[in-house]
């Protein structure tokens, strides 16, 4: 072999050049591209000019009257949203309270406890998915017989607080069980080598290092319930409420409810209104979606 | 894995006299095994195992993907148990006491032996708290301070980390990750560790700290090491193991225990023609 000789003649330019640049048409790789920029616009710009069209509407009553003050039916011009906005408050704490604990509870039970694949874990996992897919009005017809009637508890938040968060429960079930799946392996095997025992380890390790996930599927799922009006339409929440609720058992009203209602008035100052209330809405949830995404990106996941 | 051959090599580490220098006879058991079968649900992953495990001493399994070494490893303290269809038939006695019978807790067989993984899995939280988990879980009563202070100490990471104990442990480095959980390991105060492919993920220079923390924790604790890398086997090792996948009769491939030796004769005079295959860089 003689020393690599440097002149060595180069392939033809022509054809590697022909080759480099293909000649696949890209016709269609454009016409996918612009599927998927409508699809996305179509998405947005609803949502935008949606947004654009409530605020410019509900822009003169977008002021602190709307918290301050209480809904009216004679005197529109000075009707506001509080016992809305203290019923929301009220009704969702509540749901908080009921929901978070017993999802949370039995996600870890389906994820870290019952056999996998076992029957028993399956038929349950069936259920929970088609649970999350039962539309919300048939909680209502639930929440209705059940806690309304059956145990007396009337009109009141702790019936709307119950039947929310049976219908935010698989919600928080499922997304508890991804965070807790998302939790590898190797760290219950490091903590179950240790000589700890399952709870210790489900309590001490994989719930811990589950919880941003969680509190993201929860926040979420607090925020599907603020927005929920149609089981609460059955609940009877539908009443005129000009007072903020004192306990548990106290008659209430929400955001949505009040929007509801206010919508239904014909009078102008009612569509004003309820549109300065669904402004506040959606700043409502828009901050707790935000709330979710914040906690998700400040404690990324490190494995 | 096909290693350069290593035999020269190996013959240098042996008489620079970093192994201790075994009887052919193990004579203080810690672990009998007799006909030991670990399968999961219809296959068997490893079979007709019957050794014995000297106390204080390092014994390596060694062998080719697939010969069920680890499998056998995670068998030592009920790892396995935790693997849904995994089954464990035949004897594994512990000074006597056979671990899969019907009154052992796996939680109490688990602090007694240790286990340190592939891959380091370091607890998302500090330092100290990694360390003073095991004796926390266990309700370990301690100077937590010192018991920490020990333990890093022992694992050869104190010096390195003793300023950023509250730092979390995923801001150390691989090898530092991997001592971490060998001074976690070691606070729930084990006869035993078991050390599954330790190295696998780390550099050079990380290995050779956790192969002389190896040597230095012998003094102390029993070690069984499963490793991929022979010369690594024949470096720390004090007794060698080899395994090899096979075909039965049927066609069904599962592990088997081929030779069971002092290290230095395993390398040097394997009575076996598949182990001098294997360790020759031959085959595997």
């Amino acid at each position: 072999m003689s020393a690599p000789d440097t002149a060595a003649p180069l392939a033809a330019p022509s054809q590697v050049q022909a080759e480099l640049l293909g000649s696949r048409p890209p016709l269609r790789d454009r016409a996918f591209r612009l599927a998927l920029f409508i699809s996305l616009t179509i998405g947005v710009v609803t949502l935008a000019v949606l947004i654009a069209y409530v605020t410019i509407k509900g822009w003169p009553r977008l002021n602190s009257t709307l918290w301050t003050n209480m809904p009216s039916i004679r005197r529109p011009e000075r009707a506001g949203a509080q016992s809305a906005i203290t019923g929301t408050l009220w009704v969702i704490g509540f749901t908080a309270l009921f929901a978070l604990p017993t999802g949370i509870l039995a996600a870890l039970h389906l994820e870290e406890f019952s056999k996998p694949n076992g029957r028993f874990q399956r038929l349950v996992e069936v259920n929970i998915q088609n649970l999350a897919a039962v539309p919300s009005i048939v909680y209502g017809i639930l929440g209705l017989a059940f806690f309304a009637r059956a145990l007396a508890l009337g009109q009141s938040v702790i019936t709307a607080s119950l039947t929310l968060s049976l219908l935010i429960l698989p919600i928080v079930i499922i997304s508890t069980r991804e965070a807790l799946r998302a939790v590898p392996r190797n760290i219950r095997d490091g903590s179950l080598a240790l000589g700890a025992t399952e709870w210790q380890t489900a309590y001490r390790q994989t719930l811990p290092a589950a919880i941003p996930g969680i509190a993201t599927g929860v926040i979420l799922a607090l925020s599907r319930a603020i927005g929920e009006a149609a089981p609460l339409l059955l609940l009877g929440a539908v009443t005129f409420i000009t007072f903020n609720p004192t306990g548990p058992l106290s008659g209430y009203t929400t955001l949505p409810i009040q929007i509801f209602n206010w919508t239904k008035d014909s009078r102008e100052e009612f569509q004003i209104l309820a549109s300065a209330t669904i402004v506040l809405l959606l700043v409502l949830l828009l901050a707790m979606n935000f709330a979710a995404i914040l906690i998700r990106n400040r404690t990324q996941k490190r494995w | 894995m096909a290693d350069e051959p290593i035999e020269l090599q190996l013959t240098h580490d042996l008489t620079s006299g970093r192994a201790q220098q075994v009887s052919d006879e193990v004579n203080n058991v810690v672990f009998t095994l007799q006909d030991l079968r670990v399968s999961y649900g219809d296959y068997q992953a490893v079979r007709q195992v019957s050794l014995t495990i000297a106390k204080s001493e390092i014994t390596a399994f060694i062998g080719p993907s697939g010969c069920g070494k680890s499998t056998l490893l995670r068998s030592f303290n009920r790892m396995n148990d935790l693997i849904p269809g995994a089954k464990v038939e035949g004897l594994l006695a512990y000074h006597g006491i056979d671990i899969y019978g019907p009154d052992v807790d796996p939680i109490e067989v688990r602090r007694k032996i240790g286990m340190v993984f592939q891959k380091p899995n370091v607890f998302p939280k500090s330092i100290y708290d990694n360390v003073a988990y095991g004796p926390r879980v266990n309700h370990i009563k301690a100077n937590m301070d010192d018991l920490v202070e020990e333990c890093l100490t022992k694992a050869a990471l104190w010096d390195e980390v003793k300023d950023d104990l509250k730092k979390s442990a995923y801001a150390l480095s691989g090898g530092q990750q991997q001592r971490l959980v060998i001074a976690r390991c070691i606070a729930v105060r084990p006869e035993v560790i078991l050390m599954d492919e330790p190295c696998a993920s780390l550099d050079p220079i990380a290995t050779a700290k956790i192969e002389d923390l190896m040597r230095q924790l012998a003094l102390e604790y029993t070690i069984l090491i499963v490793t991929h890398n022979m010369q690594q086997a024949a470096r720390v090792s004090d007794r060698t193991a080899f395994f090899t996948a096979e075909l039965d009769d049927n066609g069904v491939r599962h592990g088997r225990l081929v030779e069971y030796g002092p290290t230095r004769q395993i390398f040097s005079a394997p009575q076996d023609k598949r182990t001098e295959d294997y360790i020759s860089g031959r085959f595997g």
